[in-house]
């Protein structure tokens, strides 16, 4: 498989990804994420105002083959989210790094973000994984 | 070992199929001497303890005892029963017991490889659309063990609904006070603050308890006191609710839905309730049948399995198990509910019995209940020292006492047959609701000839004024 990576985000372990604009960062998850996980049906965002932890689930992405939880790469209070997918949950599949983001995040810690892997990074961590 | 060694010890053989020959085979694979060894962790002397029962009887022996047993029984099919507060004795028609009774239906279980079972699955298909219909909700699971669990599902799906950032419930003590502790039991650990039923709340009163912590507000309708709820009232409930950010659930009988307005078109998010007044008989308190409808926009919070409508790939009609990722064989921990399963055999006889009366049929079982308990009341209401609670109601109605509920019973099945009714200063203490200690809880339905009420009437002048 040959998933596509956006290079100027931040990527965690479990494939989400965070773009930070100012003191807030935007969250989605990666091409390959949303490969594996193949047609997505329904996104459970999470309520705006919510706080987040870095490293728990924050939300579920439910595909045809499986419902798996997305893991908040970074802390901090959800300050918007992408209301576009409720009614059109594919975009994430079509645009997982566009139009396809998840929530925006006012970011508790920014620091949190120098932890995470750069795009050449996380091309090598796709690598070991066999892909 | 032998079979006449296990005899020896006193294991029982007789409906054990392998040979002494597969039992030694194993023995020797997990290296064990004998049967015995197995055992060996429990004391000796609590292996096989003696009990203290009867000889064996036959068979026929069998049948006779449990027949005089029975006897014993005061069943609703002979006496006058004017008991309801959640089981209600109905008119069942003999195709629902046909339909449940073809070996295709005969099981009381959800399939686990469903889509092999395309008549099961239609079935379950068209109780839910029956049930939508009938609740005015566009969405019904295929069913929970009952109308207690139904509703604690139902608290569980609305605090998911807002993601668990809602940890207040206010019930109301109208909720029938099995459900009111079933929800309490199902929602022990989940810190949850549960109020609201500590006294006789109107509507109007319960909106004021709910605030922006609340999940949902849970009401009857008719409430256990047989009461109903006016449209507007609940409309209105349904509003100040909404405004709140939380949901509405309602519990309903639904042979009441065949006269009062469907709690769907008076604002409800979910609506629960016993299915067993549809077609299933009162059997000593179960298998019942939990009913469970809501509206679309939740479906991915809500409990249960769900049957949907499809087409295969030439386009042919057929029926799945849809929505199965909030299930627990998928979702395990996370799942909306701990349910799985649901009361196939009993939603089949309710889908059966509603087919089998069709709309008209259910509004003319209604009004019957509504002309039967109203006649009833107006008998009752007559005779001296008894007072009918004034409040509008359905097939249920409180009456004042002028002597204990319990006694009045006691006389009226020794001395008359009669099975009276239901005694509420057991679930209703003192301190909150003062005036039901002396009251008892009269049902009536359609099987309540007048001369039964009638009777009754005569009867409760002589046990309290002999």
């Amino acid at each position: 498989m040959d998933s596509k990576v956006e290079p100027g985000v931040r990527y965690s372990k479990t494939h989400e990804w965070v773009r930070v604009e100012g003191a807030e960062a935007v969250v989605g998850i990666s091409d390959y994420a949303q490969h594996k996980l193949s047609d997505i049906v329904f996104v459970d965002l999470p309520a705006a105002g919510r706080e987040l932890k870095a490293g728990t689930a924050c939300m579920v992405i439910e595909s045809v083959k499986a419902a798996e939880e997305v893991f908040a790469p970074v802390s901090g209070t959800v300050s918007a989210r992408n209301e576009a997918l409720v009614k059109n949950p594919e975009i994430v599949n079509t645009d997982p790094f566009g139009k396809g983001w998840l929530v925006r995040v006012k970011l508790a810690s920014p620091v949190e973000v120098d932890a995470l892997m750069d795009a050449a990074a996380y091309t090598s961590y796709l690598a070991t994984l066999g892909e | 070992m032998a079979r006449a060694a296990l005899q020896h010890e006193g294991i029982p053989v007789s409906f054990i199929p392998n040979t002494d020959a597969d039992r030694a085979e194993m023995l020797a694979a997990i290296g064990a001497q004998s049967v015995a060894d197995l055992f060996h962790d429990v004391p000796a002397e609590h292996r096989f303890p003696r009990l203290d029962l009867p000889a064996a009887a036959s068979e026929l022996e069998v049948l006779r005892e449990l027949d005089a047993l029975s006897r014993q029984n005061a069943d609703c099919g002979a006496a006058p029963c004017f008991l309801g507060a959640g089981s209600y004795r109905h008119f069942i028609p003999s195709v629902v017991d046909y339909v449940i009774s073809r070996s295709e239906f005969a099981t009381a279980y959800t399939p686990y490889q469903p889509e092999i079972s395309q008549g099961t699955l239609q079935a379950i298909f068209e109780y839910q659309s029956m049930i939508a219909r009938l609740t005015g909700m566009e969405v019904s699971n295929a069913s929970h063990y009952d109308g207690a669990t139904a509703t604690a599902e139902a608290v569980i799906m609305a605090l998911n609904v807002a993601q668990g950032s809602r940890r207040r419930v206010v019930l109301s003590a109208g909720v029938h006070p099995h459900y009111r502790e079933v929800v309490r039991t199902y929602t022990q650990g989940m810190r949850l603050e549960i109020l609201g039923d500590d006294e006789d709340k109107r509507p109007a009163e319960l909106a004021r308890l709910c605030d922006a912590t609340t999940g949902c507000v849970v009401v009857q309708n008719p409430d256990f006191f047989g009461r109903v709820v006016a449209p507007a009232d609940l409309a209105a409930l349904a509003k100040s609710v909404h405004a709140c950010g939380a949901l509405l659930v309602v519990a309903v009988n639904p042979v009441s839905l065949g006269l009062l307005t469907p709690p769907g078109e008076a604002g409800a998010d979910i609506a629960v309730g016993e299915g067993q007044s549809l077609g299933n008989t009162m059997s000593f308190g179960g298998p019942y049948l939990g009913f469970f409808a809501f509206r679309r926009e939740h479906v991915r919070k809500s409990s249960g399995r769900i049957a949907g409508q499809t087409v295969d790939g030439t386009g042919r009609r057929g029926f799945v198990f849809t929505l199965s990722t909030r299930e627990q064989h998928i979702r395990r921990e996370k799942a909306t509910s701990n349910i799985c399963t649901n009361q196939s055999l009993n939603a089949l006889a309710a889908a059966a019995y509603l087919a089998a009366l069709g709309p008209r049929g259910l509004a003319r079982v209604a009004e019957l209940c509504w002309h039967k308990a109203h006649y009833a009341a107006s008998r009752v209401g007559a005779v001296p020292g008894f007072r009918v609670d004034g409040a509008e109601f359905f097939h249920e109605f409180a009456v004042s006492c002028p002597l204990a509920p319990a006694e009045i019973n006691r006389r009226l099945f020794e001395t008359h047959g009669i099975i009276g009714g239901y005694e509420l200063g057991g679930d209703y203490p003192a301190a909150g609701f003062p005036a039901r200690k002396d009251q008892m809880l009269f049902c009536c339905t359609e099987m309540n000839t007048r001369d039964e009420i009638d009777l009754l009437a005569r009867a409760l002048e002589e046990v309290t004024h002999a």
